[in-house]
Order: structure tokens, then C-alpha cells, then sequence
């Protein structure tokens, strides 16, 4: 398990680099620290000393990928490459464009985040799963087609109408929820409704589709038949025999986000004014901070290939006889 | 050279949209000849919720093509000189409606505006009122007339689309009549009960609704604001119909860019493994490892940087607005193949080791043609389903992300952007709703549709995962 899990994580190396790589090419060499100057600098301040101080101030003034005058080994460290993305690497993610220190925002925002990201996670699975398998209960019936009918429709509504729709009835006409806003603490649990609300329903359509076919599938398996025809009350069979069986593919599904999650949602967090990660992005791409999109897109990065390994090794530990090696 | 009173104008998206519109008829031309997607064709029609699915869809891809005939017209009579604006064949037919703006906010019908203006009344002193719309009812001489006329004017547009569908029916029983040998009126009869191989009936139904719907729309737009005006006084009406264009071209586009992507780079890697595999899987372990939106804001973002340095390369507005909707089909296709290319690789994994692709490969016959004639015809189904289940799913990020600020060009019309001005509207007293109603109903119009025709499509195509009915 120690061999295999060393391996995976040197696996992970090339594809880090590769993300690094992908992010440098888009911001350094599509449009040069030049362009990026001038777009801060605004038009009209854009002169050759303006461009070459934004640059000196910001770090930009290095080489891209090799300085030759530097010698030895800071003929490959001073360079943009290197400076700007190989850090990265190792967690250390610099400096904003206005001065502010990207690592320490991250830990700062990291919670907020993870109050909204964890509770909608845990409900919606429960939600949807239950409503899933309430619709396998039903099957053949009429009121499965209704029901499979409601969760496509669910689905086919933007995220953005479920936001704007619960805090328009909720929040402005209903004035059960405040519409938006941020507390530290127990006080600002009344803040986590509403986003957390809308973070189930919106996800209820596309989930309830996904696990309907899940079991529909496990289903139709022999032990499910063998434990029916012992006599099995319906309701047992689907909610322990299946549910047991079916969840290795709802693993899958999960552990796979939970790295994600503290990434936030970019929508939810900018709409319920949350100081979460998903807005700092949203802030960033707004006033093209570049330092700041390449810190997240690697951290995504990272935070994903955490999120494959750690659904291998959740295998191991719901069925026994997966072995990894 | 004969100068025309018009001139035509092919824009990228406009080349792309046409390009698809042919890619589709060979498909479905060739089709033909496969017995399994035959089938499965089959089933779709017998399903009373497809086939309404397929025609709702008609009238998005008409709107969406009509708007993708652009032209420029000539400034004098003899030709020669064209004015800059470029205009569409939907822009012709919707003429008075983008022409006639009113001042601000109006509700929908309404005759008066939405918020109050200071004007010397009857006795010259000044008061605040809400001033007559401009367009919207201008024709009646005073207001409690409004009621009278949408009725006059929208009875009879129910009767015309009624009138449409009874005689669209007629038509379908008498071809039914003349195909099974029957007499007219027991194919009538075959019909009204839902008796027919092709589910006719929802069809039928489905068309008749919207002849009606269209047309009690039509008779009232030309002289009323239907959907209300917006904050700079356009008509909701044309901004929702143009906007269909956008998510028509979007869902499309980037399909287009993501499914030759997916099936050269998942069969080759199925197919040849060893580097090839381990490339490719590279390539997409790489990609996928991106949160999806930030790899799509980061490479809008790079884009914005370089169309603004580039100013000079773009003849007008609208070349600018459609170089951003032709690099957003890109971006949004580079990233959305990944799905795809696995799911294309493990079933070529599959066929390589097939009987008779191991034969043709033993006779020695060229990878090209094994991977053309063996692999690819039994990969259609995959690729017809994702491309159906990814549609609606592309429609959708449009919005998202023309909200996020990294999506269409601000001015392109899109549902993305009019919900995103919308948004504040709603905040103001009394609130704005029917420009989000608008978006709302229109888009749910395009992606429920399309879901449930990929739904419909999937239990057709994939028996492994066909519900118990």
C-alpha cells in the first residue's frame, strides 16, 4: 500500500508540471509581461518607464524559461518560469498584484468555504440518494416518470436562477433569510441557510438521475433477486442489500470532491457575498489578477489529483477484497 | 462587377454554425445504413416526449439559423457603398421590434412606462407621472381600450395557429391513410387515439401549441411590447430571440471543436496503446486536472488581454464580439473532450481485440482503414449520445460564465448577460422580473427539450441502461 500510494504520488509530478506548464504558456507567452503592464497601467500612463517599473515592482523583469548573463544555477531560478510558477510547487504562491499575500488569503478564506461546502455536500448526497431510491421503489409506475420527469426539468434550470430565484422569494419577499452577507462564528449560521439551501436543490435534478441509474443497475443483480426471493421486504432489500453493494460507485463520486470542496462555489460564494475561496477567484478573474488565477488553478490542480488518490485508497477500506498494489 | 443592393457577410460563427448544419445532414445520411442507430431512430419517434422534444427544438435552430445569415446592405440604390452595421435575415423579419425603443423599464403590454417623469400637465403646472410609451400601444387613443385590443387582435392569431395545426393534421392523416390503405377517417381515428408507429399525436399537439403561442406573439409584438422593455428601452422579445443564436452556437460550436478532438485522440490511444496510449492519457490527466472554469476564465482572460492590444485587427464591434464567441467554442471544446476520449478509449481497448479486427489486422489491412471502417462505425452511438448530453450542459455554462465576466463579448445578446443585468432588477421597488422571466423560459425551452430528447436517446442507444418499464 506504501509502494503503491509513493507511486502514485510521483505520478502526480509530470501532471503538475504539465498544469504549470499549461498556465505559464497561457499568461507569460500568448501575452508578454508587457501586455500585462499596460493593462494595469491603463492607457494612459503607458509609457516604456511606466511598463518597465509595473514590471520591476511586480517581479516581472526577469527572463521567461533562461538567463544566460545570471551563471550557474540562477541562470534557470531568475527566471519568470521559475520565479512565478515553479514555486507553486511547493505551496508558495507569492504575491497578489496589489501587494497582498496569496498563501495567507488562502488560509483565511479556506474556512468559509468549507462551512458552506461540507454541510451542502453531506445534505445534498443524503437528499438525493434518498429521493433516488425512492424513485427505484416506485419503478415502473406512473409516478416515476413524473418523478424522473421533475429531476430532468430540475436540471435544465440554471444554477443562476435557483440563486436568484431563493433569494428573491426567500430572502426579499418572504424575509426569512437575509439575502446575503458573512459572520464569523455561531452568529452567522442564519447567513449559511439560504446558500446552503439553494446548494441541495440546484443539485437534486442532475443527482437523483446519477443514483437512479446507479441502483437501477444494482438492481437488476442477481443478490438483489436471490435476497427478494427469500422474501425480503422491498424497502429491505433496495435500502440495505443494494445501498451496501451500491457504495462503492457513491464513494467514487464523493471522495473525489472533497479536495474540491474547499475551493467553494464560485457562483454561491459570489452571490451570498461568502469571503470564501470561490470569490476570492471570481474577484481575481473580475480585476485580472493573473498571480492570483495561476495560484488557484494549480492549487485546484493539486487538490484533484489529491482527490484520485484518495478514492483509490477509500476502495480498500469499503471492499475488502480490492487490493491495491 | 455588379454591385448588389446587399452585400454578405460570413462571420466565423456564422461559418462554424453552417458547417455543423452539413456535418449533421451526412451524418444522418449516413445513418441511415447503420441498422443500430436505424433503430434507436426508430424508438425515438415512437416516444410521445421525443418527438415533442424534436419539434420544440425546430423553432430554436430555425431562429438560430436565420440569424446566421448576415449581409450588409448598400447606403445608395445603385450599390456600391455598404453601411457598417451588419444585420441578419432575423433582424429583417424582427425589424419594427429592434427599431422601436422606448425610454426605460416598461412592463409587459404595458402602455405606460415604468418609472415616473416630471412633465408640464393640462394646466401647465408640473407633475410627476408615468409618461406613454412611445411604441408600446401608441395606437389607441386611451388606455382602457388596451384589453378590447389584445383580445381583437389575439383571438384571431389563435384561430390562424389553431387553423395550422388542424390542417398540418389533415395532412399527416392523409399521408398515414394513403401509406397503411386505410380511409381517412379511421386514420384519424389511429391518430386521436395515439395508434401510430411515430408518436403523430404529441407532435401535433406540440406544433399546434406553439403555432398558437407564435402567433397570438406575433400579432401583439408588432404593436405592443410583449415581454416589457429592458433598461435602455429595447424590446425583451427581440433580446430573448437573439439570444437564441448564442446558446445555439455555443452548444454546438464547441461540440463540434471537442468531438473530432475526443474521437481521433481516443481511438488512437485505444487502438495503437503503448506511447500513443501513454501520451494521450497524459494530455488528458493534464487537462482535466484544471478546474474547468479557471482553465476557461484563464484562457479568456489571455484572450482579452490580446484582442485589447490588437485593436486595429478588427474591422468593427461586431467582428470583435464574434472572435470572442468563436474563441469561447474553442476554449469551452478544448476543455470538454476529456469525457469522451476515456469513454472512446476503453471501448476501442474493447474492439482492438475483437475477431474481426483482429482478422483485418492479420490480412494486413492499413490502421487507417481498420480504424475507419471497423472501430469508428461502432463508436457512433457514443459519440451521438455525449453530443447530445453535453448540449444542454454547454447552454448553460454560457450563462455561467457570461455572469463570471468570462463569457460571450458584453455586446453579444445572450441569456447570460440579460440575466446578469437582470439580476439588479429585481432589487429595485417595485421589482423588474420579466426580463429574467424572459431568459428563464426561453433557455428552459432549449435545455428541457434537449435533455429529455438525450434522455429518450440514451435509453435507446445503451440497453444497459434502459429503466424497467
Amino acid at each position: 500500500m506504501t509502494a503503491y500510494l509513493l507511486r502514485r504520488l510521483l505520478h502526480a509530478i509530470p501532471i503538475l508540471i504539465g498544469v504549470n506548464l499549461i498556465t505559464f504558456a497561457l499568461f507569460f507567452v500568448v501575452n508578454t509581461p508587457d501586455d500585462m503592464a499596460r493593462l494595469h497601467l491603463g492607457e494612459k500612463h503607458v509609457t516604456a518607464d511606466a511598463i518597465a517599473g509595473w514590471k520591476r515592482a511586480h517581479g516581472y523583469d526577469r527572463p521567461l524559461l533562461y538567463a544566460p548573463e545570471a551563471g550557474g544555477l540562477a541562470r534557470f531560478t531568475e527566471t519568470l518560469f521559475f520565479q512565478k510558477s515553479a514555486r507553486l510547487m511547493v505551496l508558495d504562491f507569492g504575491r497578489a498584484d496589489d501587494g497582498r499575500d496569496i498563501g495567507r488569503d488562502i488560509r483565511q478564506r479556506m474556512g468559509p468555504s468549507l462551512a458552506i461546502a461540507i454541510p451542502s455536500l453531506v445534505l445534498g448526497l443524503l437528499t438525493n440518494i434518498t429521493l433516488a431510491l425512492g424513485i427505484v421503489f416506485v419503478r415502473g409506475s406512473r409516478l416515476e416518470h413524473t418523478a424522473v420527469f421533475l429531476a430532468v426539468l430540475g436540471m435544465s434550470i440554471s444554477t443562476l436562477f435557483y440563486i436568484i430565484g431563493a433569494q428573491y422569494l426567500l430572502g426579499k419577499l418572504l424575509n426569512l433569510t437575509p439575502v446575503s452577507g458573512w459572520l464569523d462564528g455561531w452568529a452567522g449560521i442564519k447567513f449559511l441557510v439560504l446558500p446552503l439551501l439553494v446548494g441541495v436543490v440546484s443539485g437534486i435534478g442532475s443527482g437523483v438521475r446519477w443514483y437512479r441509474l446507479l441502483f437501477l443497475e444494482e438492481a437488476g443483480k442477481d443478490y438483489v433477486r436471490t435476497a427478494r426471493a427469500k422474501g425480503l421486504a422491498e424497502g429491505r432489500v433496495l435500502g440495505q442489500h443494494m445501498l451496501r453493494n451500491a457504495a462503492i460507485p457513491i464513494l467514487t463520486g464523493v471522495v473525489a470532491v472533497i479536495p474540491l470542496l474547499f475551493m467553494g462555489g464560485l457562483l454561491t460564494e459570489s452571490f451570498f457575498a461568502i469571503p470564501g475561496l470561490g470569490s476570492y477567484t471570481i474577484d481575481a478573474i473580475r480585476s485580472q489578477d493573473f498571480s492570483i488565477v495561476r495560484a488557484m488553478v494549480f492549487l485546484g490542480a493539486a487538490m484533484y489529483l489529491l482527490g484520485l488518490l484518495l478514492t483509490d485508497v477509500s476502495y480498500t477500506l469499503a471492499d475488502p477484497r480490492v487490493r491495491l498494489q | 462587377m455588379i454591385s448588389l443592393p446587399v452585400q454578405p457577410v460570413l462571420l466565423h460563427t456564422d461559418a462554424l454554425l453552417w458547417l455543423i448544419v452539413a456535418v449533421t445532414t451526412v451524418f444522418l445520411w449516413r445513418a441511415r445504413r447503420t441498422p443500430r442507430l436505424v433503430m434507436a431512430f426508430q424508438q425515438l419517434a415512437r416516444r410521445p416526449i421525443a418527438v415533442a422534444s424534436l419539434v420544440l427544438l425546430l423553432p430554436y435552430v430555425s431562429v438560430a439559423l436565420l440569424d446566421s445569415v448576415h449581409f450588409q446592405r448598400s447606403l445608395t440604390d445603385a450599390g456600391g457603398t455598404y453601411h457598417a452595421p451588419v444585420e441578419s435575415l432575423l433582424d429583417r423579419l424582427l425589424l419594427p421590434l429592434s427599431e422601436r425603443t422606448e425610454k426605460t423599464y416598461s412592463a409587459p403590454l404595458a402602455l405606460f412606462s415604468y418609472s415616473k417623469e416630471t412633465r408640464a400637465g393640462d394646466d401647465r403646472r408640473l407633475q410627476r407621472t408615468f409618461p406613454r410609451l412611445r411604441h408600446g400601444g401608441a395606437h389607441l387613443s386611451h388606455a382602457q381600450a388596451r384589453g378590447a385590443d389584445i383580445r381583437q387582435r389575439a383571438l384571431p392569431a389563435a384561430g390562424l395557429g389553431l387553423g395550422t395545426g388542424a390542417l398540418l393534421a389533415g395532412l399527416v392523416c392523409w399521408r398515414l391513410a394513403r401509406r397503411e390503405g386505410i380511409g381517412l377517417a379511421d386514420a384519424a381515428r389511429r391518430l386521436l387515439a395515439g395508434k401510430t408507429p411515430t408518436a403523430w399525436r404529441s407532435a401535433l399537439l406540440t406544433a399546434t401549441a406553439f403555432f398558437v403561442l407564435a402567433a397570438v406573439i406575433a400579432s401583439l409584438a408588432t404593436v405592443y411590447h410583449v415581454l416589457g422593455t429592458d433598461k435602455v428601452g429595447q424590446d425583451v422579445l427581440y433580446l430573448s430571440l437573439k439570444s437564441i443564436r448564442t446558446g445555439v452556437v455555443i452548444g454546438s460550436g464547441s461540440l463540434l471543436i471537442a468531438l473530432p478532438l475526443a474521437i481521433v485522440l481516443g481511438t488512437a490511444a485505444g487502438y495503437f496503446g503503448g506511447r500513443v496510449d501513454d501520451l494521450v492519457q497524459y494530455l488528458y490527466s493534464t487537462l482535466n486536472a484544471i478546474p474547468g472554469v479557471l482553465l476557461i476564465a484563464a484562457a479568456v482572460l489571455t484572450l482579452d488581454v490580446y484582442m485589447d492590444q490588437n485593436v486595429a485587427a478588427f474591422a468593427n464591434v461586431q467582428q470583435r464580439a464574434d472572435l470572442r464567441l468563436t474563441a469561447l467554442c474553442l476554449i469551452l471544446g478544448a476543455t470538454g473532450w476529456i469525457g469522451l476520449c476515456r469513454l472512446l478509449r476503453g471501448e476501442a481497448l474493447k474492439l482492438r481485440e475483437l475477431e474481426y479486427v483482429q482478422s483485418a489486422r492479420a490480412l494486413g489491412l492499413k490502421q487507417v482503414r481498420i480504424i475507419s471502417r471497423h472501430l469508428w462505425p461502432n463508436l457512433t452511438h457514443l459519440v451521438l449520445l455525449t453530443a447530445v448530453i453535453d448540449f444542454s450542459g454547454l447552454v448553460l455554462a454560457e450563462a455561467v460564465l457570461s455572469y463570471v465576466g468570462v463569457g460571450v463579448d458584453p455586446g453579444t445578446i445572450s441569456w447570460g448577460s440579460m440575466i446578469n443585468t437582470a439580476r439588479l432588477e429585481l432589487a429595485r421597488e417595485p421589482a423588474v422580473w420579466w426580463s429574467l422571466a424572459a431568459a428563464f423560459v426561453f433557455m428552459l425551452g432549449l435545455v428541457l427539450p434537449a435533455n429529455l430528447l438525450a434522455d429518450a436517446l440514451r435509453d435507446a442507444l445503451d440497453p444497459r441502461q434502459r429503466s424497467e418499464h
